[in-house]
């Protein structure tokens, strides 16, 4: 039954995903051809996964935090200040190792402050998280003092332009965190734990969960998630941008989640469906770029996108249409 | 005292002292040409505000106001600009549009029960989107009506000029402050923050209501955009980016319950003028760098968040989720 | 009051059903201009439900409903209000961020030129409150007032907006006595006002002090009206519970002497307000039940005993040792389990799958790593779903799909699959089928003979007598008696649970 919902879903954004590619290939016939140039693959194709990495590790991360009915909206000023750590360390001539430690600690502890307002405090997610998003640029702003720092250590560089036996390199992580991720949570037991809690809070208490704890933990890999992310943003563009770094990605994260089918109401998830849900918002971009459209257009189509999945998610829309065909076979006088 | 009253009379204090410290070490900044400048520098962001403020309690919210206010820039400097409108004809056409995007907003968040920051989020994404298909750059507006009202003001003892824009901004917050504290509706927005099942069963009208919140919220954000239109003289997709952040930042430390149920007009005014402080001061420090005003609000809102976590959950007892049973 | 007065609110051959479920089957109920009429059950009898429907919240299956001689119908509440219904409900459902003055007048605040006449209405709301006997500040939120103010508040406004029928939802379960006294005042003025007032408790005390007709409603069904002074209290519980006292003498599944030695025992352990200190041993192997009516202190106990409420004074020592219970978390990990009254809303995981829901609470005491493999997965609820008769397509399908008997039957595994030393059932048989009735009575037996010790709260008195060992009666939030051997039977529970006074417990 499970594979079979599963089975279910996977087709929805699998359909959805191969509907994008074919509208994208009708649009700019040359969408699919690869080709193989100085050791790596380049194409749209390629693009799309290149692009859509850093969304789809954020969703990766924002996955588990939705499931528990939360939401976390500072990943994208999380970035910001990974990348400024990242790119001030390696300026100050660190080894990559520090660099790379230093910067996902500081966004671990950002997620464990989210983390601790919302389980501790009880404080609502969407106004906890809200504290970050608004000072999270400052400090990334503080940290790098103002300007966009630049760097050019080959090594940090790699992590976001190099490439791995031919895929660039942000796929290559995105696809191990997803794999990571997806087996570590389903392998212990807390992919059921944030899936019981999403779905009955008040039962899992009754059940002896760990609530608490577990919620801070998903907060923190929240937190990591956002700081590779904000790494590779950095390393793609060689030099931090406190302003423009993440931007609006949280929103992104959002609906690659949506998209990939958890509900914003909690239960069941899939991280790597909420993966393909970043890649058909990429595929969506890209679609728009190659075609020839400004890319002003992506907006417009990702709030299409929003509305569509969200009246079709309404639990509402169902009642109504529920109570409308309950109406027909047993009508009766209404006052 | 009423607990309720305590972040605002918090808010005031800190206004009060901040100033006091601010002025101490810069006497310039006592005078009335920094009050006025005061007022037309965050004009836009207090008519925001004011929207947000609403919104908010009626325990809702709007990320979508920011996007609001580039879109009604762009459409008011095409509008002048490329079809030759008088800018009185277009004000009104673009704040009626602005409200029916935000009725359209209130219209699925009621209705299809879709949590509004999603859709203000969906709503920012289009307004954005928008503008910036209409235009992606600055179109700036030369018009003798926007000459002759920027130039507007009235002169205040001590050489300073209270604008037209900033003249406009208080006008909405005492117009709308007796919406939200003297009319039905308004009542009916506190009564919806409060607890919207109640509020419908006592016979307070839920959907048309939310429609009008969300509505109002969009008009407010519709004026925004031609204060800053009006403010920098052109019209440009990317305007004010952030601001909803700003504003909601505002709302909070005024005194509002980020929750709904609770809040004050006249707070917002305060949260605005605080932030408003902050960033004069940092200009008249001259060391101090613009990223202080951001961490200084973060501070800020985290400290009105606590302190409102402390005061309500204080005065509504321990949070017993639902009764125990018998 | 007289029998032939004419009723104002009448309905008759009132059905509702929910999906299988009947809530209500053909019930006439009238309530007459200048009564209090008392409308009693216990949970899963119908109340909620009738009142729902008499408030326009509900609508009907079939039957009609007369308010002065006339069919009404009404979709919303609302037009309930207007047409002359005003309903209180025990959680006050009004507005405690706003000022006692908009509640009582929002939505029809007067006004002068366009703005809310804050003046009038505060003058207004005063004169109103007066007549209540309530002198407070208006202008102050709601919130800021006791719990029976903000009572007498809504019964004002109920009041103001219908004038005809005023329907109290339990409206004293949070007063002390001082304010149940007020309260009272001022229904009786109500009532010689000409009201007809509907008035829902489970507090026979207040039933005899202050209604003229009582209705018993059990089961979705009309178990009889009677006038107040026509019914002693031995009666009203057994119309209540539904039991005759023809000793009905099922089969006794337990006897005190099989017990094994003392589990648990409570020493003075209470929370104030909630339940007065218990002084009580559990034994392995022993079934204590535990009966009284709804408000008794039954499940408080158990949320006591399981941790989800903090005792505030006593000790609770486990096998002679003293020990402290914080969290159900503790009580889970000292062996404990606990089956909620509410099924649906503290109890089953209702889109995770029958096997997850099983393996949940196993699976927590183990923690996060480690974690148990899908092929054990399968087979405990394998195991349980076969050993417990779970009638369920797959262990896969969601539980939120199976019927009430079985929803509870999944439950019961999940703390068996704990192996655990204790067991709270709360009302374990409740809204479910007669298979699964019978077989969870079974089970309860079995697990007895495996040396558990349990605590089973419920209604069904036949059911209680028959797997109890020891039963514990509860009354006014304090055990009021145990029963042993012979007095285990359905007329001495009934007569305990009635009787005025308690004795002195033992």
């Amino acid at each position: 039954m499970k594979a079979q919902s599963l089975s279910s879903f996977f087709s929805h954004q699998v359909i959805a995903l191969a509907g994008v590619l074919l509208i994208n290939w009708m649009v700019f016939p040359g969408f699919f051809d690869v080709t193989w140039k100085d050791g790596r693959l380049f194409g749209s194709l390629i693009d799309v996964i290149n692009r859509g990495a850093p969304v789809a590790i954020l969703a990766i991360g924002m996955t588990p935090i939705i499931a528990t009915r939360g939401v976390d909206l500072s990943v994208g000023a999380v970035m910001a200040v990974a990348g400024a750590v990242a790119a001030t360390f390696t300026v100050a001539g660190h080894p990559l190792v520090v660099t790379l430690a230093a910067a996902l600690a500081v966004a671990i502890a950002c997620g464990l402050w989210n983390g601790l307002l919302i389980a501790f405090l009880g404080i609502q997610p969407f106004v906890a998280t809200l504290v970050l998003m608004v000072a999270g640029r400052g400090l990334a702003q503080l940290i790098t003092e103002g300007s966009i720092v630049t760097f050019s250590d080959p090594a940090l560089i790699f992590i976001g332009t190099g490439s791995l036996l031919g895929l660039p390199m942000p796929a290559v992580i995105a696809l191990l965190l997803m794999v990571g991720a997806h087996f570590f949570v389903r392998r212990t037991a807390m992919g059921l734990f944030i899936e019981a809690i999403g779905t009955n809070r008040s039962a899992a208490t009754y059940t002896g969960l760990r609530s608490r704890s577990l919620i801070l933990a998903i907060y923190a890999f929240g937190g990591l998630c956002a700081g590779i992310a904000g790494v590779i943003a950095a390393a793609d563009i060689r030099g931090a941008d406190a302003n423009n770094a993440g931007l609006w990605l949280e929103l992104d994260a959002i609906l690659a989640v949506v998209i990939g089918g958890t509900s914003l109401l909690g239960g069941r998830f899939s991280i790597p469906l909420s993966v393909l849900g970043a890649v058909i918002i990429q595929a969506m971009n890209t679609g728009i770029l190659v075609s020839g459209f400004p890319p002003e257009f992506n907006l417009i189509v990702k709030a299409g996108v929003i509305m569509i999945i969200l009246i079709l998610q309404s639990a509402r829309l169902g009642e109504i249409a529920g109570a409308i065909r309950s109406l027909k076979p047993f009508g009766r006088k209404m006052p | 005292m009423n607990a309720r009253y305590r972040p605002l009379m918090a808010t005031t204090l800190i206004f009060i002292v901040a100033y006091a410290l601010c002025v101490s070490q810069y006497p310039g900044m006592w005078s009335t040409r920094v009050l006025g400048n005061f007022l037309t520098d965050n004009a836009f962001l207090g008519v925001a505000a004011v929207g947000a403020t609403f919104v908010i309690i009626s325990g809702g919210i709007d990320l979508s106001v920011g996007a609001v206010i580039g879109l009604t820039g762009v459409v008011t400097a095409i509008l002048i600009t490329r079809l030759g409108l008088h800018p009185l004809v277009v004000f009104p056409l673009v704040l009626a549009l602005a409200a029916l995007f935000g009725a359209a907003m209130g219209a699925v968040i009621h209705f299809l029960r879709v949590p509004p920051f999603i859709v203000t989020l969906a709503g920012m994404f289009l307004a954005r989107g928008l503008a910036s298909v209409l235009t992606q750059d600055s179109i700036p507006i030369d018009h003798p009506f926007y000459r002759t009202v920027s130039s507007l003001y009235f002169k205040l003892p001590g050489g300073g000029r209270l604008s037209a824009i900033g003249l406009t901004m208080l006008a909405v917050f005492l117009l709308f402050g007796l919406i939200a504290h003297r009319t039905r509706f308004g009542s009916y927005v506190y009564a919806i923050g409060g607890n919207p099942v109640s509020a419908a069963l006592m016979g307070v009208p839920t959907g048309r209501t939310t429609v009008a919140i969300y509505a109002l919220s969009s008009f407010l954000g519709g004026l925004s955009g031609i204060i800053y239109s009006l403010y920098t003289s052109a019209g440009y997709p990317l305007a004010a980016v952030g601001i909803e952040l700003d504003s909601i930042a505002a709302v909070v430390i005024g005194g509002t319950l980020l929750t709904g149920g609770y809040g004050f007009i006249f707070g917002t005014l305060i949260g605005v003028m605080l932030q408003g402080l902050v960033q004069t001061f940092i200009v008249f420090d001259g060391t101090l760098s613009s990223w202080w005003t951001k961490i200084a609000i973060g501070f800020l809102l985290f400290m009105f968040i606590l302190l409102q976590n402390l005061v309500f959950n204080r005065q509504n007892g321990p949070a017993h989720l639902r009764k125990g049973p018998a | 009051m007289t029998q032939d007065q004419r009723a104002l609110l009448e309905a008759t051959g009132i059905t509702k059903t929910f999906g299988n479920h009947a809530a209500l089957k053909n019930v006439d109920v009238s309530f007459h201009a200048g009564e209090v009429h008392a409308l009693l059950g216990e949970n899963g009898a119908g109340k909620s439900t009738l009142i729902k429907i008499l408030t326009g919240a509900y609508s009907l299956d079939q039957g009609t409903i007369r308010l002065d001689g006339e069919e009404v119908s009404f979709a919303t509440p609302l037009q309930a209000q207007a047409l002359g219904i005003g309903t209180v409900y025990q959680e006050v459902n009004l507005l405690p961020n706003m000022t006692v003055m908009d509640n009582l007048y929002i939505g029809r605040q007067p006004r002068r030129f366009g703005m809310v006449d804050r003046r009038r209405m505060e003058r207004e709301a005063r004169a109103v409150l007066a007549t209540y006997g309530l002198d407070i500040d208006v202008r102050a939120e709601l919130s800021t007032f006791s719990v029976a103010v903000q009572q007498i508040v809504a019964i004002a406004r109920a009041v103001e907006l219908s004038g005809k029928v005023l329907i109290l939802d339990e409206p004293t379960a949070s007063l002390d006595a001082a304010e149940v006294e007020k309260l009272f005042d001022i229904i009786r003025r109500l009532k010689a006002r000409g009201l007809a007032i509907v008035f829902i408790t489970h507090f026979l005390d207040q039933v005899f002090a202050l209604s003229d007709r009582v209705t018993v409603l059990r089961n979705g069904q009309r178990i009889g009206t009677r006038p107040i002074t026509d019914i002693n209290r031995t009666e009203l519980v057994k119309m209540m519970l539904g039991k005759d006292l023809v000793a009905h003498h099922g089969d006794i599944l337990a006897e005190e002497s099989d017990v094994g030695e003392t589990l648990i025992s409570l020493e003075n352990y209470g929370l104030k307000g909630r339940v007065a200190p218990l002084n009580l041993e559990i034994h392995r192997g022993e079934v204590i039940g535990v009966a009284g009516l709804l408000g008794s202190g039954r499940t408080e106990m158990a949320r006591l005993l399981f941790g989800i409420d903090s005792a505030d004074g006593g000790t609770l020592a486990i096998d002679g040792r003293k020990t402290v219970i914080r969290s159900p978390r503790d009580a889970v990990a000292l062996g404990f389990g606990f089956c909620p009254e509410d099924r649906k809303l503290d109890g089953i995981f209702g889109d995770l799958s029958v096997r997850e829901n099983i393996v949940l609470a196993m699976q927590a005491r183990l923690g996060w790593f480690r974690a148990l493999t899908r092929d054990e997965q399968m087979e405990i609820a394998g195991n349980y779903i076969e050993a417990l008769d779970i009638r369920t397509a797959s262990a896969e399908l969601p539980v939120k799909l199976l019927s009430g008997g079985n929803q509870q039957k999944v439950i019961l595994a999940r703390w068996l699959a704990t192996d655990p030393r204790f067991l709270i059932l709360d009302e374990p048989t409740r809204g479910i089928d007669v298979g699964a009735h019978a077989e969870i009575v079974r089970v309860i037996s079995r697990l007895r003979e495996d040396g558990l010790a349990l605590v089973v709260i419920s209604s069904e008195l036949d059911e209680v007598v028959s797997y109890s060992s020891r039963v514990v009666v509860m009354r006014d939030r304090a055990i009021a008696a145990e029963l042993h051997g012979a007095d285990i039977n359905v007329a001495r529970i009934v007569e305990t649970i009635a009787s005025h006074h308690a004795e002195a417990q033992p």
